[in-house]
């Protein structure tokens, strides 16, 4: 490209922008000669011109002055010059918005709609789409109907309207004159009628997927002309196939995949994203788009290239051994001169590479990662996170180079993730903890993002005390308490106490640290400081452990519910926390999709499925005597999948009872039942039956769920049994037309799979951040010990994963992951156990001829211990 | 979850459409969505999108989780955004037709003194590609022949006159015939005037 620079100074110096420096309310006073007569077509039209482009450089006009200008303009309609029309045109949509009663130029529009010259005609339609509301637009398609049935504008401004004015507005004749219109002109010949019509139909009927799927049989069949079109018909069958969940075998699929061999790149491209997209996907299904974009990867045009490298990208994170064939292709590009391709390049490489290139790879996106955009910047971190999962050896190359970009400049985005990659490899490699932690001390320094901080100071105050030397981190953390706002100094003060409740030899410093806090400006540092300063005073392990490093497991808008709840009912009796619901440990760390979409929408604190059943159970009368809620189990299946019901079990367990939610999902059309509970008949003698009364709701509409609940008294001393169930129903057939229900109806009998309840139906996840604190906590008073050799498991993992679902326990201290090539692991569980007791597990395992595994139980109570001991042997 | 798999298939394509000068000032821009809904965001916008590509020759970038196609000639750019899951080739083939239609207004002459004289022009042609985000026009043939600007300010040589008669023999001969009537039409009030 060449600049030509003299020529820009040549040009600011006769100053030959006849827009610069346009004085709005100068332009509007020239906006009089629209008046008078005759009209000079050339100057009008160059005074109109300015005003467009005052109004395009985003200067602000006020209603008043805005109508004057506009009322001014539609004399213009007088003169007969074209160009000048059209730019009336213009401007009467540009100020549509800002200008009042701008309705007055319809019939001006509608005669030039109508009239005979045809360059008036699509952009007065337009135009007067732009302005007209729903009822007047009714008398405008009439004319539109009338004149010009097939202009290239007409399926636009239909779509237009639609969105403009709402759906409900217009008349059901319109729309559906509408469709067959449409129809037609989606076969046109015109490319742009085609995409239009084309677009027009599918909103119309996108509510009706029947007749979206008749919609694309027909199109897919007869094929199109425009390209456009054809993407247009792409996106909606993937997304028919996608709402289907249906097998990739549908003619749909062969549609999409036919796409392929399109002539336009642009549909090519498209049919290839559109597989890609697909969720479910086989290797063997993504190998034709994969190839198509393998050959995009040398096109000359850096669009396609971009395109085809983003959508390999996107490829490689699923199915890394799908694109490896592009290794050749994608290595050239890394030189490409375009940052965002060479990016996308490196970052694919990266995930399906060897070990080998990692540090080839790495030098070459080092020497250009200053030049790319922060999206881009967060892909490569991302990359980097995942390679450090799939290469931990290599944790001291990436740590490096982390902790570089660390140090540039950058959004909040990619600064927050950098430190997520730095924490999961320090989560990852025990030996790269060390120096994680320093890198992570030193960007606090100078961290503008409260939030970054704050967790950089939680992480510390958890891995610090754990180091070799716990008192290099103390002055780290104490400039925060000095330097930084409300939210970090609290977070500062926390990380300090954890220190102090950890080492005691740091503790007397910590005292004289905290007690200086305890003069803060703020409230929270203040009450933080004072708590933990009298806590760690005590120097009792047991208050450590609860206070300071285990902190509170309940869930947050339960407690919040709970407290209101008592604030309103006086009592004599003191708030009990245990009959709080307890939060939902997050079962394992969901890795965030990578998309380099920065998200613009803040994280709300959605109440958890648990606070939702307990408020749906609780309005249930004969469910309200129950306490608290204290664990909904995942849903179970009843039926084999794909069968003419399906029914599915949630099991709600309370301090002494148990509710079981039957849902029943039908397949069925035109058959109804009325009642249908699903009768449960206890198989072992422990447990009684409670009966209640059976909420048996009609069905309105095929698809309707029937939700059946049963209540059952069930003592904590009994742990697993066996239900087997039975679905009886009143089957009746139902009138097609009015949809009623006839009266008579034949009894039906469905044998469903047992219903099984087991020990970790008993048991709350709940993560301890220090378990040998924890365990210390719980004391040794009915501690149980016993050996079992599980002959049936051939690795440590494999036993993990079934002592750890088994019993329903969550793994503390990371101790669910087993290094590679021992013999031997220590696995922590921790728990709640029915009627909030903790139940802490340890066991020992060891690899011989199967496995063999020693596990200890500690708890408060004796029944949980006797409970976990007795369902595991 | 990718985001695209859940999105409505629709006719809105184009974001916005903006040209700016080699000191990244606006010299036309058109927002087609809420994206950016104050004069001052679209500003800041324009100015790091401007940062990030004038110094690159390359076409096409991320920016902001927008996709940005983008062009520049002497001492104008070119740029058409769109969503990030837009077909990024439907974005340039809106980007090639704005530009492929200016340059044969301008007679070639693709340059900010060339395209301020005919600012009229430039307004004219981008409403007839893009109206609203939906795409109306990707042939600059087309666009040039709607925009019809006045003889003395159209390039009109006898291969366009063909070229328009050849593309639009293909739609129905009823509009055809009123086009090429309304071109020779034009063609003769050139002569007069």
């Amino acid at each position: 490209m060449i600049k030509k620079f003299d020529k820009k100074d040549e040009e600011s110096g006769s100053g030959s922008n006849p827009f610069q420096h346009l004085e709005k309310s100068a332009v509007l006073q020239e906006a009089r000669i629209f008046n008078e007569t005759p009209i000079n077509p050339r100057r009008c039209l160059h005074i109109l011109t300015k005003i467009l482009y005052i109004l395009n450089q985003g200067e602000h006009f006020g209603t008043t002055e805005a109508t004057e200008a506009f009322f001014a303009m539609t004399r213009l309609f007088q003169s007969n010059d074209q160009t000048l029309r059209r730019m009336c045109y213009l401007t009467i949509k540009e100020m549509a918005d800002i200008s009042e009663d701008v309705i007055i130029v319809t019939s001006s529009l509608t005669k030039d709609m109508t009239g005979k010259e045809d360059v008036y005609r699509g952009p007065a339609i337009r135009a007067l789409c732009r302005i007209t509301d729903g009822t007047r637009w009714y008398y405008i398609h009439k004319y539109m109907k009338f004149y010009i049935v097939y202009t290239v504008f007409f399926f636009f401004c239909c779509f237009l309207a639609l969105r403009l004015h709402h759906m409900m507005k217009m008349s059901y004749d319109v729309v559906k004159r509408w469709v067959n219109e449409a129809q037609e002109a989606a076969s046109s010949d015109n490319i742009m009628v085609q995409y239009h019509g084309l677009g027009l139909l599918y909103h119309l009927r996108k509510n009706d997927r029947l007749a979206v799927s008749k919609m694309l049989n027909k199109f897919t069949k007869s094929g199109l002309k425009s390209p456009f079109a054809y993407c247009m018909l792409i996106r909606i069958a993937s997304k028919l196939l996608q709402e289907s969940e249906g097998g990739h075998d549908s003619p749909l699929f062969d549609f999409i995949e036919g796409c392929l061999r399109n002539k336009h790149e642009m549909v090519v491209y498209e049919a290839a994203s559109a597989i890609v997209h697909l969720p479910n996907c086989t290797a063997r299904e993504l190998a034709p788009a994969v190839s198509v974009l393998q050959l995009f990867c040398s096109s000359p045009k850096p669009a396609l290239r971009y395109a085809a490298v983003r959508t390999l990208n996107k490829v490689a994170m699923k199915h890394p051994s799908a694109v490896t064939a592009c290794n050749l292709d994608l290595e050239n590009l890394i030189t490409d001169s375009n940052r965002s391709i060479a990016t996308l390049a490196i970052t694919t490489l990266l995930k399906t590479g060897s070990e080998s290139s990692v540090d080839r790879l790495m030098k070459q996106i080092s020497s250009f990662v200053s030049e790319i955009s922060d999206e881009f910047k967060v892909v490569v971190v991302q990359a980097i996170s995942a390679l450090c999962q799939k290469y931990p050896r290599k944790h001291s190359v990436m740590m490096n180079f982390l902790s570089n970009m660390l140090r540039d400049d950058g959004g909040f985005e990619y600064k927050r993730a950098i430190v997520d990659c730095i924490i999961s490899i320090i989560e990852e490699n025990p030996e790269s903890k060390e120096v994680g932690l320093a890198h992570l001390c030193e960007f606090i320094e100078d961290c503008e993002h409260t939030v970054l901080a704050t967790r950089i100071l939680h992480l510390l105050g958890k891995e610090g005390p754990r180091t070799q030397t716990p008192s290099k981190y103390i002055r780290f953390i104490f400039n925060r308490v000095v330097l930084e706002n409300e939210a970090v100094r609290a977070a500062a003060v926390s990380a300090l106490a954890k220190f102090g409740a950890q080492n005691d030899d740091l503790l007397p410093s910590v005292l004289v640290l905290l007690q200086r806090c305890m003069m803060d400006s703020d409230d929270e540092v203040r009450d933080r400081s004072t708590f933990y300063f009298n806590v760690l005073q005590q120097k009792q392990k047991a208050l450590n452990a609860a206070y300071i490093f285990n902190g509170l497991t309940v869930s947050v808008p339960g407690l919040e519910k709970a407290l209101h709840q008592y604030t309103l009912e006086p009592s004599e009796k003191s708030f009990d926390i245990k009959t709080v619901p307890l939060a939902t440990a997050p079962i394992s760390e969901q890795k965030t999709e990578i998309t380099p979409v920065a998200s613009k929408q803040p994280e709300k604190l959605a109440p958890s499925r648990q606070d939702i059943f307990q408020d749906q159970l609780a309005a249930i009368p004969e469910f309200r005597g129950l306490g608290p809620l204290f664990k909904s189990s995942d849903p179970v299946q009843l039926t084999e999948a794909e069968t003419e019901y399906v029914v599915r079990c949630v099991k709600h367990m309370f301090t002494d009872h148990m509710v079981f939610q039957l849902k029943k999902n039908k397949t069925f059309k035109k058959k109804k039942k009325k009642k249908a509970p699903v009768q449960t008949e206890p198989g072992c003698r422990d447990v009684m039956l409670c009966t209640c009364p059976r909420r048996s709701l009609l069905v309105t509409s095929p698809l309707t769920i029937l939700t059946n609940k049963l209540l059952l008294w069930f003592p904590s001393s009994s742990v697993s049994c066996t239900f087997s169930c039975t679905m009886k129903f009143l089957v009746r057939d139902c009138d097609p037309n009015t949809r009623e229900p006839d009266d008579d109806g034949y009894e039906d009998e469905y044998v469903l799979e047992d219903l099984e309840v087991t020990v970790s139906d008993h048991i709350q996840r709940v993560l301890k951040p220090n378990f040998a604190a924890a365990w210390d906590e719980v004391g040794d008073d009915y501690e149980k010990e016993e050996t079992f050799a599980l002959a049936s498991v051939k690795t440590l993992e494999e036993a993990v994963g079934n002592i750890i679902s088994f019993l329903g326990m969550q793994p503390c201290e990371r101790s669910d992951k087993v290094p590679e090539n021992k013999n031997s692991h220590t696995l922590y569980l921790a728990g709640v156990f029915r009627g909030g007791h903790d139940v802490l597990a340890r066991s020992r395992l060891a690899l011989s001829d199967g496995v063999t595994m020693q596990v200890t139980v500690r708890s408060k109570e004796e029944t949980p211990v006797d409970v976990i001991l007795a369902s595991v042997g | 979850f990718d985001l695209s798999s859940l999105q409505e298939p629709t006719l809105y394509t184009v974001k916005a459409v903006l040209i700016l000068d080699n000191d990244g000032e606006r010299l036309f821009a058109k927002y087609y969505d809420d994206t950016y809904p104050s004069v001052k965001e679209q500003k800041a916008f324009e100015k790091n999108i401007f940062n990030k590509t004038h110094r690159t020759d390359s076409e096409i970038a991320l920016l902001e989780g927008l996709t940005v196609v983008y062009k520049s000639n002497i001492d104008l750019y070119f740029y058409v955004i769109g969503s990030s899951h837009e077909n990024e080739l439907m974005l340039m083939a809106v980007l090639n037709c704005l530009f492929d239609s200016l340059s044969q207004m301008l007679r070639k002459n693709v340059e900010k003194r060339a395209l301020m004289e005919n600012m009229e022009g430039l307004f004219l042609a981008v409403d007839e590609i893009v109206d609203g985000g939906v795409i109306l026009e990707s042939d600059p043939q087309q666009v040039v022949h709607r925009v019809a600007l006045r003889g003395d300010d159209v390039p009109l040589t006898e291969q366009t006159v063909s070229q328009v008669c050849l593309s639009s023999s293909c739609q129905c001969s009823n509009q055809c015939v009123k086009k090429t009537n309304f071109f020779l039409f034009n063609q003769s009030h050139l002569v007069i005037g």
